[in-house]
């Protein structure tokens, strides 16, 4: 191909053309607009990088990369091909670098990009602990410091473990239920090529005038309208990485209710499909709401609205009840997920059915719908209404009974189960009584009068870190492991996965657990120094930071070595029952030559004969590669 | 729950007895005692550790309660889970080439129905705990002593109408109530003291109240607990609490230095006082304005023990001339010190300093030049 040619057809070339008209066009915007208005100076930089760099670029890079090619031509009438799968597959490692519309390139192109921002967001975390390691400044100033935890958080929250869990469910998912991709494959191709703009926003506040974003991942109104511009490369990233979700989610939603193979009910769903069936709708429900209040923070800041000012008969804590309406139910879209790979895991390597399998798939809608009821126990300092602190502390007790039920039967699942000790299970193990103890700080927090005393300090700190490392990040590790053979076609180290369980979970407990006792002791959160008093702990969290963020290497390692050169996956490696292990590794283009029906349900280890799913040609169980040939669907009912 | 996977190769035996539990009486009445004992000792170890710092108010007391109270509920449940997780794990394990299945256990209704109700059960008992205390934690007490709490970038100031004394430090008696009504002047703060253990935020366009009884004379630190900006970490004043004699003696005072000229009022009356007294105005006094605008929690001066990081040293001006050093008190953006972010310091010193306190603190910032 030649040059010009490149430069039209849909790929990086076109992508880095697009960038540049894009923001092209916005700084004309903004240039014609206030010549128009006479405003001085025409050329106004804080908002050329807002309308050109943020907003017209990202949109003109997306569709260069080639986002929107299939429905600018079905839209300008042009002919186009139903059943149009070139850009569909990966034949070599290039083609995880173009817009893809299989889900499993998708998967993995997620769960890659998600990694390297997990990584980003570690390397902060670390700089925060160096400095944080004796009182005083050393490293960072004030104001960079506030940047490293704001940014950290939100890449970590919005760049990490949300899509971490949607390119998991992405990879596994359509596998699971038996349908050859997701409802709306270019959707999905859309949805992924929008997060990294998100998260090259953030990282990229760090070049700003004035600094990174410095107000936390919360971004309280009124500092955030009137901090530096920074704050811009927060608002509208979010933005992007909220779309993506929400897009993803509907596409979940979609895919989950139409596209089940012939005889799979609700009730014969794997619970991985519950647990991303239900957060779909709470992200569909929800992420409206933190883009509006963001959308609420940039009109402030750009175009002089007055949400947010008192002066104004604004009201600040509109903002944070608006927020904390979708970023209650985010602590649920963060750990929904898991909870689904548990259930996998539990029970796949223990061997036993899920134990109260109808009550893990109500208790999951039940935290959804208690979810939406809790959001301002964030607030039980903010002076809101002192009423409201009331059934708020009791909702948010009460979501303690589902995720006890979650807990208990996870446990009644491992017993007397026949428990093979792999990687997977020792991070649901890890998972299970780290979340555990993240539940407890839970329920204390809930309790108004001592939350008074603890919130803002470093307390919270520690337990956002047990619900969201020590629960969440561990089922991810839990489902990259689980599902790696599938994923690559190649087994992981377990000798690695082992020594990279225990240095984590100990490491973890080491960093996490005396923020607990300082938070308590008076530590406020979010501070670059601190008193004196606080020195000795401070000093052995940060030690223990840096062992534990060095455990990730052993991760990476084995992650890398094994997909390159570990020895080959059977189809089915761990005799699981669901669907997705009874095809090939890593499976074939269109995931099945042809779709399987479902007979019974996915977790019947023990019972003799059962079986899950059978495919066409061979009716017996376990068929390790996917059965070949046409013709008519098969009877059901075996 | 009587069935058996064929290929695990048993057969016989009562339904409840796995083999690999089978030489066990009462394996889960086993765990119960160790469960117990592990509580205990857990529930002990937790009641034993100093969690808090001392004590100030009688508020604290009842919070330090609640905390004992869920200590102990959580301890056993805790120490549940990790019983019947490593348990399972020693009991259970499978042996290399084991490759049978678990009993194919589906699940207990009654267990089901003991694990929603208890939870239910505790967590009701402890909300309704909760509420209790906070109600008897907010309720109104006679005689309260009203201060007036503000915050701002990156300083707390106080004021007692009923004394009509307005201070830079917060000085409580002992053993009286005092309501704290709580505002800001910019963007949100949280008032919070370690020791009373209580805390609300301030916030623009509202005022917040706590109410609280010191009952301990001592020095203690007045935090800001909500994100507030580059001088966040830094944002700490003093709170003494003093027998009730001395604070009164205290608030005596202050009121006479106030009707003599000190740097202190905006409020009405006081301000008349002032701009008779402006005219001599001496380094002495811009020292004092300097404490007391709280200009030490974001600059650097020598001259006055300050060592804040947030702003430019100011016992190192460049440009060390009265018009600049005035310029940069009541318009900071005019010219900014490079390295140092735009939009910081607060712009409002026009209104909050009378001409004479102007003078006087230009006049020791250029005297305390090193």
């Amino acid at each position: 191909m030649t040059l010009t040619q490149k430069l039209f057809a849909p790929g990086w070339y076109r992508a880095a053309l697009g960038t540049l008209f894009g923001f092209a066009f916005g700084m004309a915007i903004v240039v014609v607009v206030r010549s128009l208005y006479g405003w001085d100076p025409v050329v106004d930089w804080n908002a050329i990088i807002t309308v050109g760099a943020l907003i017209g670029a990202p949109l003109g890079y997306l569709v260069g990369i080639g986002c929107f090619d299939y429905w600018f031509r079905w839209a300008s009438g042009a002919p186009t091909i139903p059943e149009d799968h070139s850009g569909h597959g990966a034949y070599s490692w290039k083609d995880y670098f173009r817009v893809n519309t299989d889900h499993k390139v998708i998967g993995i192109q997620y769960i890659v990009t998600t990694m390297f921002f997990f990584i980003a967001g570690g390397l902060m975390a670390m700089l925060m602990r160096a400095e944080l390691a004796q009182p005083g400044t050393q490293f960072v100033d004030p104001n960079t410091f506030n940047g490293l935890f704001s940014v950290h958080a939100s890449i970590m929250i919005f760049l990490f473990i949300i899509p971490v869990f949607a390119g998991i469910a992405n990879y596994v998912i359509p596998l699971m239920i038996g349908a050859p991709d997701m409802a709306f494959p270019r959707l999905n191709a859309l949805s992924f090529w929008m997060l990294p703009i998100g998260g090259v926003m953030m990282l990229c506040s760090y070049f700003a005038e004035g600094g990174a974003f410095a107000t936390g991942w919360t971004a309280y109104a009124p500092l955030s309208t009137e901090t530096p511009l920074g704050q811009q490369f927060f608002t509208i990233g979010v933005q992007f990485a909220g779309a993506s979700s929400i897009a993803t989610a509907l596409n979940f939603l979609v895919t989950i209710i139409t596209m089940r193979a012939p005889g799979m009910t609700f009730w014969r769903m794997p619970l991985l499909v519950w647990a991303n069936f239900t957060t779909s709708l709470l992200v569909v429900i929800a992420t409206p709401f933190i883009a509006g209040s963001q959308f609420m923070v940039l009109l402030d800041r750009t175009l002089g609205t007055q949400f947010f000012d008192p002066a104004a008969n604004g009201d600040v804590l509109m903002y944070q009840h608006v927020f904390w309406f979708y970023s209650h139910p985010a602590v649920y879209i963060m750990m929904l997920p898991g909870f689904g790979i548990i259930s996998e895991v539990i029970s796949t390597h223990a061997r036993k059915p899920v134990f109260g399998y109808r009550m893990m798939a109500f208790s999951l809608v039940a935290i959804v719908i208690l979810g939406f009821t809790v959001w301002a126990h964030h607030m039980f300092v903010s002076g809101m209404q002192s009423w409201l602190r009331i059934p708020m502390m009791i909702t948010t007790m009460l979501i303690a009974v589902p995720t006890g039920i979650k807990i208990f039967s996870w446990l009644a699942t491992l017993w007397r189960g026949v428990i093979h000790l792999r990687t997977p299970l020792l991070f649901a193990l890890g998972f299970i009584t780290m979340f555990t103890l993240g539940g407890i700080s839970g329920i204390m927090l809930a309790v108004v009068p001592f939350d008074i005393y603890v919130s803002d300090t470093y307390f919270i700190v520690a337990h956002i870190h047990y619900v969201l490392f020590g629960g969440s990040v561990f089922t991810i590790f839990a489902g990259l492991y689980h599902w790696f053979p599938k994923m690559t076609g190649r087994m992981y180290d377990e000798t690695l996965g082992r020594i990279h369980f225990w240095m984590s979970f100990i490491f973890f407990n080491l960093t996490f657990g005396p923020m607990h006792l300082v938070g308590i002791d008076g530590m406020p959160r979010r501070v670059a120094d601190y008193a004196e008093q606080y020195a000795t702990w401070n000093a052995i969290i940060s030690i223990s930071a840096f062992i534990f963020g060095l455990s990730f290497l052993i991760f990476l390692y084995n992650m890398v070595t094994s997909w390159r050169h570990g020895p080959a996956a059977p189809g089915n490696p761990w005799r699981a029952h669901s669907i997705e292990w009874q095809v090939s590794s890593p499976p074939p283009v269109f995931n099945f030559d042809e779709i399987p029906t479902v007979v019974g349900g996915p977790y019947e280890y023990g019972v003799p004969g059962a079986v899950h799913a059978v495919f066409k040609e061979e009716k017996p169980a376990a068929v390790p590669a996917p059965a070949g040939g046409g013709g008519a669907p098969p009877p059901t009912n075996t | 729950m009587s069935e058996r996977d064929p290929a695990a190769g048993s057969t016989g035996g009562p339904p409840e007895e796995d083999p690999r539990i089978a030489g066990e009486r009462h394996p889960v009445a086993k765990m119960i005692g160790i469960g117990i004992v592990a509580s205990l000792v857990g529930i002990a170890i937790a009641l034993i550790i100093p969690w808090f710092p001392v004590s100030a108010a009688k508020s604290a007391d009842k919070i330090d309660t609640v905390y004992d109270v869920l200590l102990i509920c959580s301890v056993p449940i805790f120490v549940l889970v990790m019983t019947v997780a490593i348990y399972s794990v020693w009991r259970f394990r499978a042996r290399p080439g084991d490759m049978r299945d678990g009993a194919p256990i589906h699940g207990n209704t009654r267990l089901e129905i003991i694990w929603v109700t208890i939870p239910f059960l505790m967590v009701t008992a402890l909300a309704i705990y909760g509420w209790v205390t906070l109600d008897d934690l907010e309720a109104k007490q006679p005689n309260e002593l009203i201060v007036n709490v503000t915050g701002r970038q990156f300083t707390w100031s106080f004021e007692y109408p009923a004394q009509k004394v307005e201070a830079n430090e917060l000085v409580l008696p002992k053993d009286r109530p005092v309501e704290f009504r709580i505002h800001t002047k910019d963007v949100i703060h949280s008032f919070w003291v370690p020791e009373f253990r209580l805390k609300s935020d301030a916030v623009p366009g509202l005022t917040t109240k706590i109410r609280l009884t010191p009952d301990r004379v001592g020095n203690y630190e007045v935090v800001c607990a909500e994100l507030c900006g580059l001088g966040h970490s830094t944002m700490r004043q003093f709170v003494r609490v003093l027998p009730a004699d001395d604070f009164d003696r205290w608030a005596q005072r202050q009121t006479e230095e106030g009707q003599g000229g000190a740097p202190s009022g905006e409020s009405g009356e006081g301000g008349g006082a002032q701009g008779g007294a402006g005219g001599g105005a001496t380094a002495a006094q811009g020292e004092q304005i300097f404490t007391a605008q709280g200009c030490g929690s974001c600059h650097t001066l020598a001259a006055a023990n300050a060592s804040g990081t947030v702003g430019p040293d100011l016992g190192k001006l460049k440009n060390a001339n009265a018009g600049f050093v005035r310029q940069s008190i009541v318009d900071p953006s005019a010219e900014v010190e490079q390295g140092f972010p735009d939009g910081v310091m607060p712009s409002d010193f026009r209104s909050k300093l009378s001409p004479e306190e102007l003078n006087a603190l230009v006049k020791y910032l250029l005297e305390s030049q090193e």
